[in-house]
Parts: structure tokens; C-alpha cells; sequence
């Protein structure tokens, strides 16, 4: 009855773990990690936004041998990283306007390729916003010309930093400065949204996912699978607000992981339009779990119809990606 | 730099390192070892977390001196500690508790095997007696030799080991461990004196220039109730019976049928034996009922799988010959037994009484300020101490839990109180930690994994042999179920504080070192307490 070791406490669900081999840890657990939005940074306490991005530019700095660009657009990561002229960034960074991230980026890509400097990479990043509201005509062009830029959308679901107004992926029910929870319908409405990641795979790049800041494991590998290929690669990162979700700073991380489990941010990635992976849920929780937590959703907890709305979204997702799995611990 | 900004500019270029976020903070993280609830359970106050974050990295010679700086006897206990750490166990919440007591076990064979060695400190010049090689005997030498005093330990039987040799059975204590353990006691130069039975104990410390004593004589006495019985011959006690298996004089013939009297471990452990002995019939008659036994349950089971019947809610009401007449019971309100006066008659050849021990403390009775109270329990304060100074006692003749466990410990805070005590000083506990409850965990991020169970002899050659019934784990198994152990209250060095801080406050310090926070940025989010797995960091108001 002898069992093989494989067992190492926590697995890969913690950062690092000094039970595996170096390989198994993240970029987040070396000591050599970029620290690319490095402290002093003016972004909330407890701030999605924040980590997400260290965590995705640390990966792609190591990924191409600290040999990135980046291309931000305006919103809370500006903001709080770059009150000119001081600079919160160790990595060569170029802010223009709130829309035209992934344009500057086409064209950072192209003064590269025309220097021949092949080997220096480009990584644009904004808000969802600035992603898939203002930005989502010049980042279509960016995605059918195939140009050589890696973007990652940081989602927290409104625009935070003009004060929590809703955006285009504002979810159901939530109040915003813009949807009150006032009268019949209050918050966001039901119905529509903007699924940015489905939408990048229907232009058929070579790569499409989408991300957790809970799941560091996950969203290292996804960059860092990104930065190997060439061509237009789109990442959907889900960062949670504590300012505009009316939650506490240190539940961030519970937030984004409650997301996941409950099916309401699917994790998947995509290859030259089609889905080629989904990541399953390992303890699946019911919506309320994750919506309680957030005054911006106070009103839909005591609205049977309106939790079963949202819940049956998530169920959606649930068959949708195949997220519920035997054995997926 | 003070020059002259632009028009609408206020900060100089640079790092933002210049702006220290500090200064928004009113709650502040701090590392903190809370107690996990494991160590706080353990009654000789083992580190259990620590010595399994040793053994977890393969470090089992680490893990094995970290065991062994409270507990002298980890292969002994690995085999018979009623391990109430595991009922503590947090991951018992989770899917089943740490098998801490097969991992202790594994830690002290792997000892014995490969020879590792304790240390002692330079010599003191003190002496001290010990009366008594018991468990709690032997733990209190042994801590007083670390401690660098001699000791001289008197022990009124042939061999050293107390109730571990002569009350627990060879199935689950094995002897050549047994030996093996006090063996290992001696080679620290503990000096021990068989057959020497002390009858005055002022005299003995005199002619051993002894500084102070340590009493530990357990309680051997036999408890007997007045039984009407015609031939009082087929009536035996367990002690005694237990004791002659070890001796070699066991009656030649313990009879067909046996009825063993009583409901505790000792009679479980009396009647198995019997059926070792040649019994095809080994019934327990117990006054009360199941839940309300005093053994343990692993061990009812045992027995019950072994064939031991056991008739509930029974006293014996009479003995004539091989016919034993007894008295059903029914619980009243307060579930205390009451007669029915309903009677039955059960055939037994013999009958053995498994009732209880008393303390033969006659020749303390001569001690000035000696407290004795009924069935010979000394009373001692909270260092051990009776009420002479100097003369501290433990183990199963003081009132507390008679158990290896409980003896050993109370050896060792003896010990202590004894060091203190021959230097003039008092002994003061560490401060204890706040408990690390399940609910200061974030048990996410632990993976799946059920506990490791223990093969076991098969049915046939149990009840032919003594041969020790439950076996070790191998290394590998071992060290899986050591992997299991959520490291509660105390860091295990996953990083994620390191990770999740979004304002780099957090400094990884390196292997083994930990981390510390650099208060200059942190916000006080509580993201890294919120996230850390284990419960080892601690939110703090701000003094502002
Ligand atoms: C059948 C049985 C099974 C048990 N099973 C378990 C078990 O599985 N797990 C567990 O934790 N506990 C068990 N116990 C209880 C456990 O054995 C005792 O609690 C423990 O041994 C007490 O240790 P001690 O050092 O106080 O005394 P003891 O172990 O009783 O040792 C006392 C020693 O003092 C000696 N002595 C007595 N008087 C004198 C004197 N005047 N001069 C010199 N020497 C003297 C005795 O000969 C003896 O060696 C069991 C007990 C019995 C009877
Ligand atoms: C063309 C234009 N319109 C409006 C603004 C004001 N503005 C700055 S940031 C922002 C919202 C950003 O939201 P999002 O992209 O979601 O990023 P977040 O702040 O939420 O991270 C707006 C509306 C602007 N800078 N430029
Ligand atoms: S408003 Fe939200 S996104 Fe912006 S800095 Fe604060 S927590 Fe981060
Ligand atoms: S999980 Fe480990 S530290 Fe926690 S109670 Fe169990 S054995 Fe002790
Ligand atoms: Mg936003």
C-alpha cells in the first residue's frame, strides 16, 4: 500500500511551495522576479488591477528576457502607476489616449519590425473600458491585421477611474454610479454584455484566454504560452475593485476566486477560433457566495428572481465550457 | 530637488519608491506562530507542526530531534499514545485528520534503526532520584540528564518499563522496542537500580546523595468489590493477570470461557489477552453502555473483531462455581445504571476483575508534608511538587488522565520544575500562543488527499501470537502523510503573502528564513493575511 509521492501539500494553488522544484513555483516566487509596477504605485488598498498586471508583465518580462514594451491605455493602471512624471513602471512604457492603446501598439510593432528589432516585444494593456468600449474598433483592426502585439484587458467591470460608471462588461444587477439599484430593474440591466475573449477568437488569432488574478498558476502559464507566439494574442484578466465593488480590500483575492467557482468568469483558451482548453472548477460554490460579498450587488441578494437570473448565467457558463468535471481536483 | 516644477506639475521624476504608501495604513499585517491545535492537545506538549515540517522535506533526523526534545519515547508512543492530537487535528474538518501517531512511530523505529543520538549538557554536579522507571519515571530522568543533572532511578521490578511492560500487552508494544527506548535512556548514563524497591524515601536520598526526587510508582493495586462468591479461586485481577503473561507465570490455564469485569482499556486488553492464552471464550460484562466505556473506541473495535463479546449493561451479582449470575441494567434519567432486578447466569471458568488501580503509597505516608488522598493519589501543585519541597511527583499516582502520554508529560514539566528548583530559580511556562482554530485558515489551497491507513496482521496469527498487531509506514507513505499537515498557526513558506501583496511589501527572506513586511508601502489591504493558507499572520490596529 505504498503511495507514490505526489502529493505536495497545496499543490500548485499557492504561489510557490517549497516542497516542489523550482520549475513547478511561479515568477511571483522568486526573489527575481521584474517587480514591473513596482511599490509607491497609488492604486487602492487591495487593488485586482494592480496585482493582475505585476503578474502578467513579470511573466512576459521573463518570457522574452526582460525585452518588452508596453503600451498603456488611460484608465485606474495609468492613473495610479504614472502621475507624470513619476513612474511606477520598470519597463519601457508609452501612454497615449484612453481608445487608442491597441492602435499605438500596431504601430510601436511596426517601427520594431521596420528597425529590425526583432527580438524587443510588445505587450498593450487598459481597462476594460478602455478594451472593449472605446477601444474595441482600433483593437479589431489590430487583432484582423494579425500585428505582432500581446494585449491584455484588465476587467473590473466598470470605469473605475472616473468614478464607477458602467462599461460594456458592467455585470447584470450591478449598481454603478451610472445603473443606481433603484426602481423595478435597479442596477445593470439583464440581457446583453461583451464577451471580449469570444469576441478576439472570432477574428481567429493565433491566441485567445482568459485569466484569473486567483489563479496565478493559470495565468502564468497563459502569458507566458502567449509571448511564444507571434501575431495578435489577446488576454481577458479578471481583476476585482474594491472601491467599485463595494467589497473589502482583503477579499480581493476570494472575489476573483469566487468568480471563477461559481462559473461566472470561465477560464478557457482559445487557438485560431476555436476553444482548445477550459480550466475546471474544482469546488463549485453558488452565486450568492460571491455576490454578497459586494455592496454593489446588496440589492440582488434579497431578490429571488434576480439571483436566479444571475445564477443561471453562471450555469450557462457551466455547460457552455464544460467546467464541471469528475476528478477535477 | 526643489527646482522650479512646470505649471501643473508637483512630483520630481522618478520611481514612485519615493511615495511611501505606508503612511495609509491603520491596520498593519505581522507574522505571528499561533498554537496548532495538534501541540496544544498533546499531553507531553510535543511540537507535532514542527517536527512534521521537518519530516515533510525528508528531514526525518531533524523531525526526529525536534520530537524528541519533549518526548523521550516516540516508537513507544507511536504505538500506544492515545493520540488525542488527531481528535484535535484541524484537517480533521477537512477530510480526515494528520495520522500523526503512524509518523511519530515511523520517526522513532527510523531512529532506533539508524543509532541517531541525543545530547546532553555538561554536568551540573546536582543528583537527583527518580522512584519509578514507569513512563513518567523514565521521561523525568531523561529531561534532567539533558538538563545535565544525574539521576539514579529505583525500580522495585526485574526490568525497567513500568505498566508499558507489565499492563500493556506485547500486540501493541512490542519489546524490543520497549527495550530499545529506555535502552537509549541509559546510554545518556541515567543510572538504574532493578529490583530495589524504595521503603523509606528520605533514607534512599540520603545514601544516594540525592538534591531531590521525582515519584512515579504509577498505581498497581488491584480495586476489588465484594463479589459473593462460593470459591473465590476463579476470581483474578487484571493487573496481575497482565503482569504474570510478562513474568512468564501466567496461569498454565486461564479456562474455556473467561469473564473479564469492567469496561475500560484494561479490560479489552485483559480479555484479548486471554484469548491469546487459550480461551475460546472471551466476554466483557460492563455496567453501562457502549458511548459510556471509558476505552477508547479503536480499541473496542479491535476487540469486538477479535471475537470479545460484551454483555452491556451487566453487573455481576454473584459466582458459584463456573456459573456467573448477573444483574441487566437500565440508565436512569441521568444515565447512571440502576438494577432491575432481572438476573441471568453466563458459564465462565474464570472471572477476572479489570476495575481500577490504586496507588500502594504507604511509604510516603512518612514524608512531612506528603498529601495522600483516597486510593492512594498524591496531590502535587502545579510544578509537580507534593507538598515537601524538593519531593515532586507524577504519572498515574497523581489525580489526572492515567495514560503513557499524560506520565511522560507530566515527567518532563517535573523535570523542569526540579532544574529550576536545584538552581534557586522558578520555573515559568512560554507564554501560549492564541489557538490557530480551523477558521483563521484558508484551507483552499490545500489539495485532496485522504489519510494513509496502517495494514494490519491478519485475523489468523493475531489470535495465535502476541505479534504486534498494527504496522508502520514505509518512508514514502510516511512522508505523504506528513504532507497532509495543513501546517497550522506557522508559516510553511508557500510565498503567497509574497505573492498576493499588490504594493511589493512583502520581502522574501530566503529558504528556511521566512519574510518580513516593509512597512514603508504597505497599505495594511489584509490581502496577504486573507490569502495566507496556514493562519500565520495576524491584522493589528495601527497606533495613530
Ligand atoms: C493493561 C493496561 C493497558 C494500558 N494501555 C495503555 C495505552 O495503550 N496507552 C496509554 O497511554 N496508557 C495505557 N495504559 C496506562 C499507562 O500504562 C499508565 O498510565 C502509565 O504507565 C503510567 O506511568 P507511570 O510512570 O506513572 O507508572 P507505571 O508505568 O505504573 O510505573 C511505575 C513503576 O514504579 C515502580 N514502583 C512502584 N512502587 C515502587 C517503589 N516503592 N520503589 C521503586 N519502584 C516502584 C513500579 O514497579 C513501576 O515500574 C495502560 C494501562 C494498563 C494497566
Ligand atoms: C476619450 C476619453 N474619454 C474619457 C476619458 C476619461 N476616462 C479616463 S479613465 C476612464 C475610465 C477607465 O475605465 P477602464 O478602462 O475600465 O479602466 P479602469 O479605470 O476601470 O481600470 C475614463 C472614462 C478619457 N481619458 N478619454
Ligand atoms: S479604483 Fe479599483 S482598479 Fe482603481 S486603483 Fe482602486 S481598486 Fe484598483
Ligand atoms: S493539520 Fe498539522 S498542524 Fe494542523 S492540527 Fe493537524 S497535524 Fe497539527
Ligand atoms: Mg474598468
Amino acid at each position: 500500500m505504498t503511495q507514490r509521492v505526489k502529493f505536495y501539500q497545496t499543490g500548485t494553488f499557492t504561489v510557490g511551495n517549497r516542497l516542489l522544484d523550482a520549475e513547478s513555483r511561479t515568477v511571483q516566487a522568486t526573489v527575481e522576479r521584474n517587480n514591473s509596477l513596482t511599490s509607491g504605485h497609488r492604486a487602492c488598498q487591495g487593488c485586482g488591477e494592480a496585482l493582475g498586471a505585476r503578474y502578467a508583465v513579470d511573466a512576459a518580462m521573463r518570457a522574452c528576457n526582460s525585452q518588452l514594451l508596453c503600451v498603456n491605455a488611460t484608465g485606474c493602471l495609468e492613473v495610479f502607476s504614472t502621475p507624470y512624471p513619476e513612474s511606477s513602471w520598470r519597463v519601457a512604457w508609452l501612454h497615449s489616449l484612453f481608445g487608442n492603446a491597441p492602435a499605438v501598439a500596431s504601430g510601436v510593432a511596426a517601427a520594431l519590425r521596420a528597425k529590425g528589432r526583432t527580438e524587443t516585444r510588445v505587450l498593450a494593456q487598459g481597462g476594460d473600458g478602455g478594451t472593449v468600449d472605446i477601444g474595441m474598433g482600433c483593437l479589431s483592426g489590430m487583432f484582423e491585421r494579425n500585428d505582432d502585439v500581446l494585449y491584455i484587458c484588465y476587467d473590473n467591470e466598470a470605469y473605475m477611474n472616473t468614478g464607477v460608471q458602467r462599461s460594456g462588461r458592467t455585470p447584470p444587477g450591478a449598481r454603478t454610479s451610472t445603473t443606481p439599484a433603484v426602481g423595478p430593474h435597479p442596477g445593470n440591466v439583464f440581457g446583453q454584455g461583451k464577451h471580449p475573449a469570444i469576441i478576439a477568437m472570432a477574428h481567429d488569432i493565433p491566441y485567445v484566454a482568459t485569466a484569473s488574478v486567483a489563479d496565478l498558476h493559470d495565468l502564468e502559464e497563459k502569458v507566458t504560452k502567449a509571448m511564444s507566439i507571434g501575431g495578435a494574442r489577446f488576454i481577458h484578466v479578471h481583476v476585482p475593485c474594491p472601491l467599485g465593488w463595494g467589497s473589502e480590500p482583503c477579499n480581493t483575492m476570494r472575489l476573483a476566486r469566487l468568480a471563477v467557482e461559481t462559473g461566472l468568469f470561465p477560464l478557457f483558451e482559445g487557438e485560431h477560433g476555436e476553444v482548445i482548453s477550459t480550466t475546471p472548477i474544482r469546488r463549485r460554490q453558488p452565486v450568492e457566495e460571491y455576490l454578497k460579498l459586494q455592496k454593489r450587488f446588496r440589492h440582488v441578494i434579497g431578490d429571488p428572481q434576480a439571483l436566479a437570473a444571475i445564477q443561471a448565467l453562471a450555469d450557462r457558463n457551466i455547460r457552455r465550457f464544460n467546467l464541471v468535471r469528475e476528478n477535477a481536483a | 530637488m526643489t527646482q522650479k516644477k512646470p505649471f501643473a506639475i508637483t512630483l520630481d521624476i522618478g520611481s514612485s519608491l519615493a511615495n511611501h504608501t505606508g503612511s495609509w495604513r491603520t491596520e498593519r499585517p505581522v507574522y505571528v506562530h499561533r498554537m496548532p491545535p495538534c501541540n496544544n492537545a498533546c499531553p507531553a506538549g510535543e511540537n507535532i507542526q514542527g517536527w512534521l515540517h521537518d519530516a515533510e522535506e525528508g528531514r526525518y533526523e531533524d523531525a526526529w530531534h525536534t520530537l524528541t526534545a519533549d518526548n523521550p519515547l516516540p516508537a513507544i508512543h507511536g504505538r500506544v499514545c492515545y493520540h488525542p492530537c488527531e481528535d484535535a487535528c484541524n484537517r480533521g474538518q477537512l477530510d480526515t485528520s494528520v495520522n500523526i501517531h503512524a509518523i511519530e512511530r515511523f520517526l522513532g523505529d527510523e531512529a532506533l534503526r539508524q543509532g541517531w543520538k541525543i545530547s546532553c549538557a555538561p554536568q551540573t554536579g546536582k543528583r537527583v532520584l527518580v522512584v519509578g522507571s514507569g513512563p513518567s519515571g523514565l521521561s523525568a530522568a531523561y529531561h534532567l540528564r539533558r538538563l545535565g543533572h544525574a539521576v539514579v532511578i529505583y525500580e522495585a521490578g526485574a526490568e525497567a518499563g513500568g505498566m508499558m511492560r507489565y499492563g500493556i500487552p506485547q500486540y501493541r508494544m512490542p519489546r524490543d522496542i520497549l527495550d530499545a527506548e529506555i535502552g537509549r535512556i541509559a546510554g545518556l548514563g541515567v543510572e538504574f537500580r532493578l529490583n530495589s524497591k524504595v521503603e523509606d524515601l528520605e533514607e534512599t536520598m540520603d545514601a544516594e546523595r540525592c538534591d531531590a526526587a521525582f515519584i512515579a510508582i504509577g498505581a498497581h493495586l488491584a480495586k476489588r468489590v465484594d463479589i459473593p462468591a462460593r470459591d473465590a479461586g476463579g476470581i483474578l485481577d487484571a493487573v496481575s493477570v497482565l503482569r504474570g503473561v510478562e513474568k512468564g507465570d501466567a496461569p498454565s490455564f486461564i479456562g474455556r470461557r473467561v469473564a473479564v469485569y469492567g469496561g475500560g482499556n484494561t479490560a479489552l486488553d485483559v480479555a484479548r489477552t486471554a484469548e491469546r492464552l487459550g480461551a475460546k471464550e472471551a466476554m466483557l460484562i460492563y455496567r453501562r453502555t457502549r458511548e459510556q466505556m471509558p476505552a477508547h473506541d479503536f480499541e473496542v473495535a479491535e476487540a469486538l473483531e477479535e471475537g470479545v463479546q460484551v454483555h452491556w449493561l451487566s453487573t455481576i451479582a454473584g459466582v458459584e462455581g463456573a456459573k456467573v449470575k448477573i444483574e441487566k441494567m437500565k440508565l436512569d434519567e441521568n444515565g447512571w445504571p440502576q438494577p432491575t432486578g432481572e438476573f441471568e447466569t453466563l458459564e465462565a471458568d474464570t472471572v477476572i476483575l479489570a476495575l481500577g488501580q490504586m496507588t500502594d503509597s504507604d511509604f510516603l505516608a512518612q514524608v512531612d508534608g506528603v498529601k495522600i488522598s483516597k486510593d492512594g493519589v498524591v496531590e502535587v501543585d502545579a510544578g509537580m511538587m507534593t507538598g515537601r519541597p524538593g519531593i515532586f511527583a507524577g504519572g498515574d499516582m497523581v489525580p489526572a488522565e492515567r495514560s503513557v502520554t499524560v506520565a511522560v508529560g507530566h515527567g518532563k514539566l517535573a523535570a523542569r520544575n526540579i532544574d529550576a528548583y536545584l538552581r534557586g530559580t522558578r520555573f515559568e511556562h512560554a507564554p501560549r500562543p492564541e489557538l490557530a482554530t480551523f477558521d483563521r485558515l484558508n484551507t483552499w489551497y490545500f489539495t485532496d488527499a485522504d489519510k494513509t491507513r496502517q495494514a494490519q496482521l491478519d485475523m489468523a496469527r493475531r489470535l495465535s501470537s502476541f505479534k504486534e498487531i498494527v504496522q508502520g509506514l514505509d518512508e514514502e507513505t510516511a512522508l505523504f502523510e506528513s504532507r497532509r499537515c495543513l501546517s497550522c498557526g506557522n508559516c510553511f513558506e508557500c510565498d503567497n503573502c509574497y505573492g498576493v501583496c499588490p504594493d511589493n511589501a512583502v520581502k522574501k527572506l530566503g529558504p528556511g528564513q521566512g519574510y518580513e513586511f516593509n512597512y514603508e508601502f504597505c497599505k495594511g489591504c489584509g490581502l496577504c493575511a486573507a490569502e495566507c493558507p496556514c493562519g500565520a499572520i495576524a491584522i493589528v490596529p495601527e497606533q495613530i
